[in-house]
């Protein structure tokens, strides 16, 4: 059995402290009036930053070649301070939901390579069932928030989703047209729907997974392996739609057929990679002494080949629509290119370039140190990764990374911490009586 | 001087596996294994060093990706400029995106089609060879370990061998 030490638990109340305190002040730093833009842009100009200050819609065409003016001198009046106004006042949202997002999609992925496990009846990961289990565990009170986010900008408590605000829907042919389905109503029953069934199927496996433990036949596996089969096929029909509701319509004009495939890559090597550095730092601590270098291996493949394929699929995505060229399609990019572009391409660096290169060598692949350190870089990678599929029409360009986005990181990280290494005490680290745990233990490649 | 092996057939693999290892724990000089399908395993157990097939794969993944780079900025930029996408910029790195699925697929082309060739020269393949497999059951369901027997006692080792779980064993005059 594993037991929580006082030193990790510590690490995760201060992170959460710390990272709640922070967010705290983010949301009170935002600026209430226009009067406080004013005052903010000018201490800004005053430090001489020639960053380009927030001019353009976000959610308007943002080609229109004003990308480096200082928007005081382009635009007069207030509308323009109006604007940044809400963008600032989106700022700690954005952050938040970034983060409460990420951390989410890193227990569902792993939920999906859980199922996935089962479903392909594997042989050799096993023995890390009660790793993956417990960083599922995340999902009820990462679920739980994400809900309360999504409530809340769905009923346009915020100004996260454009199509929320009644005012630009009057004025706006195109959400209109998808107003049928863009409702808050509509995004709430949705994302409960999803939640539901993906919490539904998170408890019952890891019942099973538990009681299989003490069973004297393989039942249990028999039912999880129906469950998870069924599971999986509900879950990507739900994750896709998920990616269409929860990031896909913050540019509500614009769309990509393969969006949920690309949102499901991410979160897929992400959990995978949290499943390898979760490990590395168990073992380290003497714990799941049954897991050798093979186990580490094969999930340094898994990492190393998704990371290959969510390339693939941005590519895919990016290479069609810069491509044609067509107007409606290519903004997308054209504002992350313009106003994200140490983001965007960073992000493929960290995402594809790095880990391509560092996990390519088959020896790299058992030497621990190197795979937290690619696990670390992939993850970045990945935040970054919705963070550019969230800012943009959100904040547009008064984004950058400050006090409100890195507390809210380090409050998920904290809960994230918390809630998976408790889950990991309440159960015995080895699954004993998975039909294929002898397989497992003695897996060699 | 006439070199001497001995021929030991098995029909198992999981057997052929424990006797490699027992033979080898035994110091004899195992020259050569026959089998009718890759056994999982066995280069490590006879203590093959590792293959070095790899790192040529991804030299020649390199050089694939330099011809197709080359290629396309030959042939879409400099010798007959292109209008790529709506977008005459005639420059190689602002249409790069569109060159990628060729760059992809030579690399491929490259590292697959020469890592074969090199594989058949490394392995000394080529058309209308003889076969060098002594027995032509390993072809089929036999499974052929040579051991060098010139420098040991054949009837300890045929014993030895026999205890392996061998199905029959020949003493061969190479020459």
């Amino acid at each position: 059995m594993y037991t929580l030490s006082n030193k990790l638990r510590l690490l995760s109340i201060v992170l959460m402290v710390v990272g709640a305190v922070g967010l705290v002040a983010g949301f009170l730093k935002a600026p209430s009036t226009i009067d406080d833009v004013k005052e903010i842009m000018a201490a800004h100009d005053a430090h001489g930053g020639g960053h380009g200050e927030a001019t353009t819609d976000a959610h308007a065409a943002p080609s229109h070649g004003e990308t480096e003016a200082h928007g005081d001198d382009a635009h007069g009046g207030d509308a323009h301070y109006e604007h940044v106004l809400h963008q600032l006042q989106n700022k700690p949202w954005a952050a938040l939901y970034v983060a409460a997002f990420f951390f989410f999609m890193i227990s569902l992925g792993v939920l999906a390579f859980y199922a996935i496990q089962y479903a392909a009846q594997s042989g050799w990961s096993p023995v890390l069932f009660r790793v993956m289990e417990a960083i599922t565990a995340y999902m009820v009170p990462g679920g739980i928030i994400m809900f309360v986010i999504l409530a809340l900008s769905g009923f346009h408590i915020n100004h996260l989703f454009v199509w929320a605000d009644p005012e630009v829907v009057a004025h706006d042919k195109l959400i209109q047209g998808k107003s049928g389905w863009l409702n808050g109503t509509g995004l709430v029953i949705r994302a409960a729907i999803y939640l539901a069934g993906w919490l539904a199927y998170r408890h019952f496996a890891v019942k099973f997974s538990r009681k299989q433990d003490e069973a004297t036949d393989d039942t249990w596996y028999k039912k999880s392996f129906k469950f998870s089969a069924a599971f999986l096929v509900f879950f990507i029909y739900t994750e896709s739609m998920m990616s269409w509701d929860w990031i896909m319509s913050f540019d509500p004009h614009w769309f990509s057929t393969l969006f949920g495939w690309y949102v499901f890559a991410g979160l897929f090597v992400s959990g995978i990679t949290t499943i390898a550095l979760i490990t590395i730092y168990l073992k380290s601590k003497g714990y799941l002494e049954f897991v050798n270098d093979s186990h580490i291996h094969d999930l340094a493949k898994f990492m190393f080949g998704i990371s290959v394929f969510w390339t693939y699929l941005w590519f895919s995505q990016f290479m069609l629509i810069w491509y044609s060229n067509i107007p409606e399609e290519v903004t997308y990019f054209i504002t992350r290119i313009d106003d994200y572009n140490i983001t965007f391409f960073g992000m493929l660096v960290m995402n594809f370039i790095f880990p391509l290169l560092l996990l390519i060598n088959s020896d790299f692949k058992r030497i621990n140190w190197l795979v937290i350190a690619a696990g670390i870089v992939i993850l970045c990678g990945h935040y970054v990764d919705v963070f550019n599929m969230i800012m943009p029409a959100t904040v547009g360009k008064s984004w950058f990374i400050g006090l409100p986005e890195i507390s809210a990181v380090l409050l998920f990280l904290g809960l994230f911490i918390f809630v998976v290494f408790t889950a990991l005490t309440k159960a015995p680290l080895l699954a004993k009586r998975n039909p294929y745990i002898e397989e497992s233990k003695h897996f060699h490649y | 001087m006439a070199s001497k092996v001995i021929h030991a057939l098995y029909t198992d693999d999981d057997v052929l596996m424990d006797a490699v290892k027992a033979t080898r724990k035994k110091h004899y000089h195992i020259e050569e294994v026959y089998t009718p399908f890759p056994v999982h395993g066995l280069d490590k157990v006879m203590g093959l060093p590792h293959t070095r097939l790899a790192i040529t794969s991804f030299i020649y993944g390199c050089i694939g990706l330099t011809v197709a780079i080359t290629m396309m900025n030959h042939i879409m930029i400099e010798d007959w400029p292109q209008n790529i996408g709506g977008k005459p910029s005639f420059s190689f790195i602002e249409n790069m995106p569109s060159f990628v699925p060729i760059m992809f697929e030579l690399t491929v082309f490259f590292a697959a089609h020469l890592m074969v060739i090199t594989f058949y020269m490394r392995s000394r393949l080529w058309p209308f060879k003889e076969a060098e497999n002594p027995d032509v059951r390993t072809t089929d369901d036999h499974f052929l370990m040579e051991i060098d027997a010139s420098h040991n006692n054949e009837d300890e080792l045929v014993e030895f061998l026999t205890n392996t779980g061998a199905v029959e064993i020949k003493i061969i005059d190479k020459h």
